[in-house]
């Protein structure tokens, strides 16, 4: 059998894996603090004896797109965004130390205050915890103050400070939950250059005319590689027709 | 099945619930004490299909990997508690909260329902009730005769009675509080009800504790903006038609596969 086949294949299965990629993307959309997954494909020759002919592709998610998405005023206190590059510290899941975007936080039953998905967000020192209060205010240092209950506004007390953390984009990856986490595993020192602003949130950084572009593109792309398995399937019948005694 | 088809699929519900969520806050935008809710969207898990950092040989690293996200869904919906207009109506039965709390009122089950629609109407036995009919909690009975009736920003409620000259006290408000008001329990009917997550009601005198304080002949409009709703419904819309553009591509290629192989 021709290996033509084989090649065409790999194109057409790396190019789905792709368009799944990208409806991620587009599914996302209207994610808060989402960053668009980034694809790529690689060559991958085969080597051996004779000519080098058959290079296969492989799709691979390159990371993130690490820009800034639109920031939307809500008006409520306690939505928050991060301006420019950096990252809001949570603890995720598995008790690990990670990063989101996404600052629509809230304040639970027992204090603790959480993101909108319902992780905790850390504090400096551990998970930041709010008293009772009137009103919370988060500040651009990521400090958080209250009007603590039965108090006036002239009393306003600070109750802790988010961590706000800057690493090296590079040594960011998306684990499988959704969070950012640092490759080596460690966790990221707070860095006071980070800035948030109160009251609004920031949107998914995806851009769907981007999106919609790259879908057509994949698509007809897609419908290249059939032509071509089309194109081998002819040929093999075209050759096993020649050699036919009958 | 691929799954190109079905993250663009979880897409599309995302946005019909959002598209839900955005005509139930335009419904009730004329809704005495509505508070606005939010559909809070999360990405879904990621298929590792290629590691990150695996061995490409005895010395080299794969620097990239292969997830694929599937998709998105919507973990929460969530109340904004920002404070409504405040309309003024000149009805001594209507009240209206200026900052937190909420009021307590007595449901037929024996249970506690919370509200901050205070449009209040009287009873045959003459109990403060709720359009609904249920009775506020403290309950506050008006008696018979009563010519006129005054609520002080401290909630307590006097009553001016034929004949004598000094109005009557005839009980007093009281607003509950909690510590995570978005996390009570909406039951319709304006009513909201203590869940795990709200923590356990705390009531008290208004204006005292942090709570708001009272306003006799107003009440509070629904926190609904209509322009964010409406650009809200844009955004979604537009939202919806290009995930199910992503499906009907998905659609055509798999399509082109069968026709041509």
């Amino acid at each position: 059998m021709d290996r033509l086949l084989y090649v065409a294949m790999s194109g057409a299965k790396e190019t789905l894996r792709a368009q799944a990629s990208n409806n991620h993307n587009l599914a996302n959309a209207s994610t808060t603090g989402f960053r668009a997954d980034l694809a790529a494909f690689q060559a991958r020759a085969v080597h051996g004896a004779g000519f080098e002919s058959r290079v296969y592709s492989t799709a691979a998610s390159t990371g993130f797109d690490a820009s800034t998405g639109a920031l939307v005023s809500t008006g409520r206190d306690l939505d928050v965004a991060v301006r420019g590059d950096g990252f809001i510290a949570v603890q995720g899941l598995d008790g690990r130390e990670a990063y989101t975007r996404a600052g629509d936080l809230r304040i639970e039953a027992d204090g603790s205050l959480r993101t909108g998905t319902g992780l905790q967000v850390m504090g400096d020192g551990g998970p930041v915890n709010v008293p009772p209060a009137t009103s919370v205010f988060v500040g651009a240092d990521g400090g958080v103050s209250i009007v603590p209950l039965g108090q006036g506004a002239d009393t306003r007390a600070i109750v802790g400070r988010i961590k706000l953390v800057k690493p090296e984009i590079a040594q960011v990856e998306r684990s499988a939950d959704g969070l950012f986490r640092l490759r080596d595993g460690t966790d990221a020192p707070a860095d006071a250059s980070v800035q948030l602003a109160s009251g609004v949130l920031e949107s998914s950084n995806v851009n769907v005319a981007d999106s919609m572009v790259k879908m057509i593109e994949l698509s007809r792309r897609f419908d290249l590689q059939v032509k071509a398995m089309r194109a081998a399937e002819d040929g093999g019948a075209a050759s096993s027709k020649l050699l036919s005694l009958g | 099945m691929d799954s190109a088809l079905w993250a663009a699929k979880t897409g599309l519900d995302a946005q019909q619930t959002r598209m839900t969520v955005v005509s139930h806050n335009l419904a009730n935008v004329n809704t005495t004490g509505f508070k606005k809710d939010r559909a809070v969207f999360e990405d879904l898990l990621y298929q590792n299909q290629r590691q990150v950092g695996g061995a490409t040989s005895q010395d080299t690293i794969s620097p990239t990997g292969l997830n694929i996200g599937t998709g998105v869904r919507v973990v929460a919906t969530e109340k904004n508690h920002t404070q409504g207009n405040l309309n003024t109506t000149g009805n001594s039965l209507d009240v209206a909260i200026q900052g937190r709390g909420f009021f307590q009122v007595l449901l037929p089950d024996g249970s506690f329902g919370y509200t901050r629609d205070g449009g209040f109407k009287m009873s045959a036995e003459g109990e403060l009730v709720t359009a609904s009919g249920y009775k506020v909690q403290p309950g506050i009975t008006i008696p018979a005769g009563a010519q006129s009736i005054t609520i002080g920003n401290d909630g307590v409620v006097t009553a001016t009675i034929a004949g004598q000259a000094a109005p009557t006290q005839i009980g007093t408000l009281q607003l509950t509080d909690f510590v995570n008001p978005a996390g009570l329990q909406p039951r319709g009917e304006n009513l909201l009800s203590e869940s795990a997550a709200s923590g356990p009601a705390q009531t008290s005198t208004p204006g005292l504790n942090g709570l708001g304080s009272l306003q006799q002949g107003a009440l509070e409009g629904s926190n609904v903006n209509v322009v964010e709703e409406l650009v809200n419904m844009i955004e979604t819309q537009r939202a919806y038609e290009m995930n199910s553009k992503a499906i009907s591509t998905t659609d055509q290629m798999l399509q082109y596969v069968s026709q041509n192989l």
